[in-house]
């Protein structure tokens, strides 16, 4: 935060802000917002401004975050004791399925697509705002209407849904939960399911319509080209889910058999169609982290992105291949084809691959800036390596077959859902000061970056070893077998240690809101276009633009003299540039 | 294991005469490890041994997959902790903007490539041992339902019915093909013994067959692995291992046990439950029988 780089105050508009900004250049854009409409609490009830819903999801999924993170604390503190009593069978059953609806649902995917995203997209391909403002809101009031309909399963008569997140039919079905928590858990999937429909529409046409004169394809930055890459998964992925719920609802209440087998139906068919969505979900939550980790490890080692195309060319290839793995999941069905299934989960692993070395590449022979974002970006690739390399083993059947629905398949996704979580938190601390203007506490924060992740390691690693033990995933009370006990003490340090970390994370937005650090246009010196204008940016987002030559624009501004090398495509420089090692 | 690493070693190998870097040799050497390692003895990883040929076979892929991500992991976690280490920020000065190294992004997209198809090869095979189907010299029908297990005999009135604590015992032959018919009468459910290094799921309308052939005969605990409502913690069974004169005695002991009235009831009853058992709730102490 001390090498705050000042963008020339005699710099002329070198591509004016374009696109219908009816705000001419004469506002200075520091009291710009207090020209236009509402403001308090009633502009964050009417906005229909990109940055504004961005905030409003922000804010929104960091509260299911910590929502879905109680209950994981509730589950680990029942699971120190085998025979513990501190819920009821039904109750935990209850929690596990709120506490990864929460997570999934309402959590990881509106803080992956719809928060970070919705604010910086627009920001980064030099956008006044999102295509479809109104639909933008639209968004995330259904999401919001979508998360307190899922959480009101908790007031009602036989509590909230308890068939764990996936749902397998026929456990859903009327006769096996008759209570109306599980309409409201379907009801509650439609409603998100739809704003992330709405959500993915409008990152797509934003992308394809919106870029600034000069920005093409392969100018956008990493994270936008990963959204741009999600919004498209979202659209092959989210309609089939909702179809499936639309089913399992008719199955429900108007006497369909889709999914029983006492009238023909097939309870399988409820896991291609539910896991269909459920895999391509999977990058669809972890893809816009990968963009933010390209964003904050380049920008803190003041490098390009190492391999960028390659980077992009990965992503596409891990898209395409995530169509095809779903079955990947059932493969202890027995009746899936496993070594087509086998084969292409196996070859996601390749472009995963090289996404971890481009991100090494990006460090090496960098000027690392060690700070908290950079920290987290760090933890979560390790994080990630880990969830990645033990995601191998599942992706073989024999392998899976005796690893599937153990502690070993909870440790795995763990470890790729809580780097997503660091990845989210790398993603606060750099773009925070972008949109507040103010910096976050960097001691608060690494000590809340130590707390997360070696909670996560110490949370994860014992459940491989009581995975391998054979202990199943989903259970209340587990048998009174010392060793299983001992992991699963350790898994509850763990859990908690991750609770303290996250509520450190809070306690830093409280005091960093208190004793205001002003953090100006450019913080890291990053090399987007969000760091051209101001902190908070303007409505509309920018007074001026620089020249777009490349994917950091602000960068090759401020920068004239060390453009990005290799490639041969910048003149004099050598087509064949030694490895940075 | 042993088809899978010799491909990633010789193709390093070609690799390497072209570009014989001091770390091209490191990566070298740590490819190699593996075929180092195979030859000592091998440590588990945490996963049993497998109490059949199949379990065994499917155990050994478990080391190789484990050697592999371990060299590839730690040669992963080695660069990236050297790389914050080592290029902290020093001052103030530009870096050197170095964005492509095409030869390099070569390798680390076909290094794995080749790994990854290595690695599936040593799947398909092991895979086709374990789910091989000889012809049987016994077979057991499987058949789960909430929150408890029936075992039953084809050809014989044996049978044995269990819920939640009570612990119902699949008894069988060692060192003899035994089929398994899985099914479920209501919800999915997860037929899994975690020392014989398989699962399946039991599942309504669909019936999975599978065989064993465990080698020492035992009992080896087993639960319930896939969520079927409230007592799914709960769905205990054992498999007891007796060796073929053994089995032969028990079963035949059964039979004579088994009234024909029970038979006929036990027939009755493998259809789709129309009436499932309502357990009464375990007390406390009954969670420590298992």
């Amino acid at each position: 935060m001390t090498d705050l780089i000042e963008r020339p105050v005699t710099a002329a508009p070198i591509a004016p802000a374009h696109h219908g900004d009816d705000h001419g250049d004469d506002h200075g854009h520091v009291d710009h917002d207090e020209h236009h409409g509402p403001s308090g609490l009633l502009k964050w009830l009417t906005s229909t401004d990109h940055k504004v819903i961005g905030m409003n999801y922000l804010v929104t999924s960091v509260v299911m975050l910590v929502i879905g993170g109680a209950f994981a604390e509730i589950i680990r503190a029942q699971l120190v004791s085998p025979t513990s009593t501190l819920v009821s069978l039904s109750q935990y059953n209850q929690l596990f399925t709120m506490h990864g609806s929460v997570m999934i649902y309402l959590f990881a995917g509106p803080f992956a697509f719809a928060s970070l995203a919705n604010y910086f997209v627009p920001l980064q391909i030099g956008a006044p705002d999102m295509a479809f403002p109104r639909l933008n809101a639209l968004s995330y009031w259904l999401y919001l209407s979508g998360s307190i309909t899922m959480l009101l399963g908790f007031l009602v008569a036989g509590g909230a849904a308890n068939f764990g997140w996936v749902g397998y039919a026929p456990l859903t079905s009327a006769a096996n939960a008759p209570g109306s928590g599980a309409d409201l858990w379907i009801g509650a999937l439609m409603l998100t399911g739809f704003s992330a429909i709405f959500s993915g529409v409008n990152i797509v046409a934003t992308i394809f319509y919106l870029r600034a004169p000069g920005m093409t394809l392969f100018r956008m930055p990493i994270f936008t080209w990963n959204l741009l890459v999600v919004g498209i998964l979202i659209l092959l992925a989210f309609p089939v889910l909702t179809a499936g719920l639309v089913m399992l609802y008719c199955d429900r209440h108007f006497g369909t058999h889709i999914f029983s087998v006492q009238g023909g139906g097939v309870p399988l068919l409820w896991q291609h169609i539910f896991w269909f969505w459920g895999h391509p979900e999977v990058y669809i939550l972890a893809l816009p982290f990968f963009g933010i980790v390209s964003e904050v490890i380049p920008t803190m080692s003041k490098k390009p992105m190492f391999g960028y195309k390659g980077m992009v060319f990965a992503t596409l290839t891990i898209a395409a291949l995530s169509l095809g793995v779903w079955a990947h999941h059932m493969f202890t069905t027995g009746a899936v084809l496993l070594p087509f299934f086998s084969i292409m989960s196996l070859l996601i692993a390749v472009p995963t691959g090289i996404k971890i070395f481009n991100w090494i590449g990006s460090m090496w022979g960098g000027q690392l800036h060690l700070n908290t974002a950079m920290l987290f970006s760090i933890g979560f690739v390790i994080t990630f390596l880990i969830g990645g390399l033990t995601g191998i083993y599942l992706a073989s059947p024999p392998l899976d077959f005796f690893t599937h629905d153990t502690y070993f398949v909870v440790a795995h996704f763990h470890s790729v859902v809580i780097a997503l979580v660091l990845g989210g938190m790398a993603g606060i601390y750099y773009w925070g000061p972008k949109m507040t203007g103010r910096m976050l506490h960097e001691s608060w924060g690494k000590a809340s970056f130590w707390f997360m992740f070696i909670g996560t390691q110490v949370f994860t690693i014992p459940a491989y070893i009581v995975g391998l033990h054979g202990m199943p995933r989903r259970m209340g009370v587990y048998p009174n077998n010392p060793a299983w006990q001992t992991l699963n003490i350790w898994e509850s340090v763990g859990a908690l240690m991750l609770g303290i970390g996250t509520l450190l994370f809070l306690v830093n937005v409280v005091v960093s809101w208190k004793k205001p650090i002003i953090a100006g246009d450019n913080p890291w010196d990053g090399g987007g276009l969000e760091w051209f204008t101001s902190s908070p940016p303007p409505h509309h987002n920018f007074v001026s633009l620089p020249p777009i030559r490349s994917e950091r624009p602000t960068w090759d501004y401020n920068h004239p003299d060390a453009p990005a090398l290799g490639h041969g495509k910048h003149a004099g420089e050598s087509s064949n540039e030694k490895a940075p090692v | 294991m042993e088809s899978a690493t010799p491909p990633t070693e010789s193709l390093g190998t070609t690799k390497a005469s072209r570009r014989l870097s001091g770390r091209t040799k490191a990566l070298l050497a740590a490819l190699a490890a593996p075929l180092l390692l195979a030859s000592c003895k091998v440590p588990s990883f945490g996963a049993y041994e497998g109490a059949s040929k199949a379990g065994n076979d499917t155990f050994k892929l478990w080391q190789g997959f484990s050697i592999a991500a371990l060299v590839i992991g730690l040669f992963t976690l080695a660069l990236i902790v050297w790389a914050a280490l080592r290029y902290r920020r020093r001052g103030d000065q530009i870096p050197k903007q170095t964005q492509y190294n095409i030869s390099l992004e070569v390798i680390y997209t076909v290094v794995p490539i080749v790994i990854v198809i290595a690695l599936f090869a040593a799947t398909v095979v092991v895979q086709n041992k374990v789910l091989a189907n000889p012809t049987p010299n016994a077979t057991v029908n499987v058949t789960a339902f909430q929150w408890g297990w029936k075992f039953t005999y084809p050809g014989h009135k044996a049978y044995v019915v269990g819920q939640t604590t009570q612990t119902p015992e699949l008894v069988m032959p060692s060192n003899e093909d035994v089929r398994f018919n899985l099914v479920s009468s209501d919800v999915v459910h997860g037929f899994y013994v975690p020392e014989f290094n398989f699962s399946r799921y039991a599942q309504p309308g669909l019936t999975n067959t599978f065989t064993f052939n465990i080698d020492k005969p035992g009992l080896y605990k087993a639960q319930c692995t896939q969520l079927c409502g409230l007592y799914h913690s709960l769905m205990y069974f054992n498999v007891r291992v007796l060796t073929p004169a053994n089995y032969k005695t028990w079963l035949a002991n059964k039979d004579a046990s088994t009234s024909a009235a029970d038979a006929a009831a036990n027939d009755a009853a493998t259809g789709i439950q129309t009436n499932p058992h309502t357990p009464t709730l375990p007390t406390k102490t009954d969670y420590g029988v298992n």
